[in-house]
């Protein structure tokens, strides 16, 4: 089953990598090993991110800063030495050059300027598009521009709101062998999934009865800091009644009862502010890692299409929202031979 | 804060180490103790962030705490470079931390750790991590099970015979060339081998019988020493095993190869003796595949490839590592080995009509190597925090196992599980008795030593005594005399020791270090099963390990099981997590998708 390279992977690749190779085979590890990843946006999830897909081997990260939020202290993160915070080179670029000492055989690059500032089909240049925490509309923005320059180029997004984590991911359509299991034979799987606007567009009273709760309780943040001009992350426990009252029209507008949303589960949220719980960042960037590493290498079933983490009830819950005319993502399934 | 105050122990700076000392770190925590006894290898570097490649050599446990260091300067980490089942690390050591975080790669060490952490009542968070697999758990002194409570399955060994006489997957093949062949050539040629194949009526052997076969004879080059063993192993030793009519009756008949058939059409390659190739003296980069132009390990060797291989190394060996010879361990790290090991596999493969093996493939196997990456890693070590953290709080109702799957099963790619009650029959925390079947007139004390009180039990630095009598002991301060009185003992049948032991006897076992006891009732037996107790004793109760129960053969071989999801290895990152427990405790335990975890506490699980 194992595929025969056609040419051999260098000897510096082979021997760094053997590890991986035994998990999802040379062909997959040449394939990370010519995808180009732009992140948008540098925080502690973001860093755990970019270490995980650079360790992993992918041809190019790019860095950029576009997306306004309140991020978390520069000196928390494990990529600037602290004797390093001072100097003056700008912090991602600082990070960039951390990383490219994790893996030199991994081209690591800063972007600078704003998206709107680039060419049309600057997008073009990459597989896959990493946002950070941001606002919805920027993300939306984002999402829709991937989607009008390439059926290829996947979005995800992630944001970690203290203890608590959200992760999007957009790969437009997408095939992947589906490893044989006992009496099911290997099989072509083909995705179609939706995009972030459609996602947000699902109507809350037809999603099923026990989708997680924090799916809703990111709509009402969301909704909270657009309607009041702050910044993703600028919050806290003193808008607590602002809040509630948020949720309140939102689950109108949708026929839910308040109920949906627990206080407790929003308190949680403001309590946080814009801090990053560094343990709940190594899992979403773990999670989101492998997931992103799954699409560039079409190895292994890709996540459908949000997951959710909180560790009081310690799962790592994926949700399926589908379109509004409730489309399931997976569309057909053949058979194959390999 | 919490994290700020807390004194923590992490066993192992490797896969999991790395990400969980950074993780750490970043939480707060401000001070560590870290032990590891490894050195940085290239094939960490995956995963392993830590390091670099000019590390390479240097001391995990001390590299990892200089570069967490340089983010977090203002935060003790004590790194020591040693192995934790040292004397040093007893149970005052263990005393001094408020939690033991386990980042280890073998169920030998942990079973250690979780009975340090016992006597010393300091809870415990195990994991482990296997490609995109991994497990969380946590051990607290008579509340939760301890880490022994339930079974692990040891690895995987193979019967003698299926290895001598009747292979027939790749593994046999890679085990047979690895821990017989190689080791009979280049290994200490005193220890008794089954390399040799005998017929049933014993009247004709191979030549390969002969004690001397395999040590080079004065005066006969490389060549056609290697062209001698070649017929000898893959020819005559399958003419003989043919000539035993019962084997083959239901069994495909190997096909014998010879030297002559390989390269009726061709030449040989060139054994010239010499070994000015640049490398020819580095044993990570000697190598005879690459001299035949085979440079690409993913490529499968043809018979005529390995035959090749097959004789150029094992010239290469003779001449570049003369005085290892007759002392050479094997190690898949060693380029030279690995190739005669793929090469000698593959030729007994094509003579059994079994599939052959890349040398990549075939280096997983006769290794142990567990595939790891770097994301399974972090997401386990976030979780262990977690864990951590409930804790220093005090919240062991919110402590729980948490699995990392590769798919999400009910929705979940990580599953919680509620924590189990300790075992009472579990010998490590309960103190329950455990039965031995020997037969006390034919059996020594050491044989009891050796295989049960340090292989099975694993017990570091046994004591055994009876009643008040003392009947061993190990240990630095031990007076002469009482030493030379252990000696003797170990040498006498049980019961002709000065304490007889004798059925109904019952032993006590214990190891200071480990402040752990356990008791030993013994029930005198005659007759024992070669094939099925080959030990010729059998222990019984609740065991914290097993093994396969089919598996007869005296040779401890060690190999790689199959079916990788189901079994626990040595080498990097372990899985601790099998397959079968995880169904088990789902069906049992798992924590319905309705029920929140309700604490009367105010909720404070994140730092700040």
């Amino acid at each position: 089953m194992e595929e025969v390279a056609v040419e051999a992977l260098t000897e510096q690749e082979a021997a760094v990598y053997d590890r991986q190779i035994r998990v999802w085979g040379v062909e997959a590890q040449r394939r990370l090993s010519r995808a180009h990843v732009l992140v948008i946006g540098m925080s502690n999830v973001l860093t755990e991110l970019c270490k995980n897909i650079v360790l992993a081997g992918i041809g190019s990260l790019t860095l950029m800063e576009d997306a306004p939020s309140v991020s978390t202290v520069m000196n928390t993160s494990f990529l600037i030495p602290v004797e390093q915070i001072e100097s003056d080179k700008s912090f991602l670029t600082e990070c960039a050059e951390s990383l490219k000492d994790f893996n030199p055989m991994v081209h690591v690059t800063v972007e600078k300027g704003s998206l709107e500032e680039k060419p049309d089909d600057f997008l073009n240049n990459f597989d896959v598009v990493v946002v950070g925490r941001s606002l919805l509309k920027y993300r939306m923005h984002v999402n829709s521009l991937c989607r009008k320059r390439g059926p290829k180029i996947a979005f995800l997004s992630v944001d970690c709101r203290g203890p608590l984590g959200e992760i999007f991911i957009d790969l437009q359509t997408h095939t992947y062998v589906l490893k044989a299991k006992e009496n099911v034979p290997h099989s072509l799987q083909n995705l179609v999934y939706c995009s972030l606007e459609e996602a947000i567009a699902a109507r809350w009273d037809r999603l099923p009865k026990k989708t997680t709760k924090l799916f809703y309780a990111m709509r009402i943040m969301e909704d909270f800091e657009q309607s009041n001009s702050r910044l993703p992350g600028q919050v806290t426990l003193d808008d607590l009644a602002s809040v509630l009252d948020t949720r309140k029209r939102l689950c109108e507008s949708q026929g839910m009862p308040e109920t949906l949303v627990p206080d407790k589960l929003l308190h949680r949220l403001l309590y946080a502010e814009a801090r990053e719980h560094p343990p709940v960042c190594a899992i979403l960037g773990g999670i989101l890692g492998q997931e992103l590493l799954k699409v560039l290498s079409g190895k292994g079933e890709p996540l459908k299409n949000f997951f959710f983490f909180d560790p009081m009830d310690g799962k790592g819950i994926t949700e399926e929202i589908p379109r509004p005319d409730d489309t399931p993502i997976i569309m057909q399934s053949a058979e194959i031979e390999i | 804060m919490l994290s700020q105050k807390a004194k923590v122990l992490m066993v192992g700076a490797g896969g999991i180490g790395c990400e969980l000392l950074k993780t750490l770190a970043l939480t707060g925590f401000k001070d560590i103790h870290l032990i590891d006894l490894d050195t940085i290898e290239v094939s960490n570097l995956n995963r392993q962030f830590l390091f670099r490649k000019q590390h390479v050599g240097q001391s995990k446990a001390k590299v990892a705490r200089d570069a967490v260091l340089k983010f977090k300067p203002d935060i003790k980490i004590e790194a020591h470079h040693a192995n934790v089942k040292n004397s040093d690390f007893d149970v005052e050591f263990f005393k001094q931390f408020n939690v033991v975080l386990n980042g280890l790669d073998n169920v030998d060490a942990r079973r250690h750790v979780n009975r340090l952490c016992l006597a010393a009542g300091v809870p415990l968070v195990e994991s482990g991590s296997t490609g995109y697999l991994g497990q969380v758990t946590v051990h607290v002194k008579d509340q939760t099970e301890c880490y022994e409570c339930q079974t692990k399955e040891l690895p995987k060994t193979y019967p003698v015979c299926t290895i001598t006489n009747t292979p027939s997957k790749p593994v046999h093949c890679i085990v047979w060339a690895k821990d017989l062949l190689f080791a009979r050539l280049f290994g200490d040629r005193n220890q008794s081998s089954d390399l040799i194949v005998h017929t049933n009526d014993r009247t004709s052997s191979a030549a390969t019988a002969d004690t001397d076969f395999f040590n080079i004879k004065d005066g006969e080059t490389p060549e056609s020493y290697a062209c001698r063993v070649f017929d000898g192993v893959f020819g005559d030793n399958i003419e003989v095993a043919l000539r035993n009519e019962e084997t083959w009756k239901s069994r495909k008949r190997p096909r014998p190869l010879y030297i002559c058939e390989v390269y009726s059409d061709a030449k040989k390659p060139r054994i010239d003796g010499s070994c000015n190739s640049p490398d020819g003296n580095d044993k990570h980069t000697a190598s005879a595949a690459r001299i035949l132009g085979l440079s690409n390990p993913q490529e499968v060797w043809t018979v005529r490839d390995s035959a090749n291989v097959f004789l150029k190394a094992l010239e290469l060996l003779l001449n570049t590592r003369q005085k290892d010879i007759g002392s050479l361990v094997f190690d898949k790290d060693d380029q030279l080995a690995m190739e005669f090991v793929t090469a000698a596999a593959n030729l007994r493969s094509s003579c059994f009509d079994i599939p052959m093996q890349s040398l990549f493939e075939a280096k997983g196997i006769a290794g142990n190597i567990v595939h790891a990456i770097a994301t399974t890693n972090a997401i386990i070590s976030g979780l262990i925090v977690l864990e951590a953290i409930k804790l220093l709080m005090g919240n062991l109702d919110d402590c729980r196992t948490t699995y990392c799957l590769e798919y999400p099963r009910r929705k979940m790619l990580l599953m919680p599980a509620e924590l189990s009650a300790p075992k009472s029959s579990c010998y490590v925390c309960s103190q329950s008795t455990l039965l031995l079947e020997v037969n006390t007139t034919m059996t020594r004390l050491r044989e009891v030593v050796e295989k049960i009180v340090r292989g099975q039990l694993s017990v570091n630095s046994p004591m055994i005594s009876q009643g008040p009598c003392l009947i061993y002991e190990t240990g630095d301060d031990l007076e002469e005399d009482m030493v030379t009185q252990y000696n003797q003992n170990l040498e006498k049948f049980l019961d002709s020791l000065p304490a007889p032991i004798v059925d109904g006897s019952i032993l006590s076992i214990e190891d200071f270090q480990q402040e752990f006891t356990c008791h030993l009732q013994i029930k005198h037996r005659e007759i024992f099963d070669e094939e099925k107790e080959p030990d010729n004793m059998v222990l019984s109760g609740k065991l914290s390990t097993t093994r396969d129960q089919a598996l007869p053969g005296s040779v401890q071989l060690t190999a790689v099981a199959d079916n990788v999801s189901i079994h626990a290895v040595d080498d990097d990152d372990e899985v601790i997590l099998i397959d079968e427990v995880a169904k088990q405790d789902l069906k049992r335990k798992v924590l319905d998708e309705e029920s929140v975890i309700v604490c009367g506490k105010r909720q404070r699980t994140e730092v700040s």
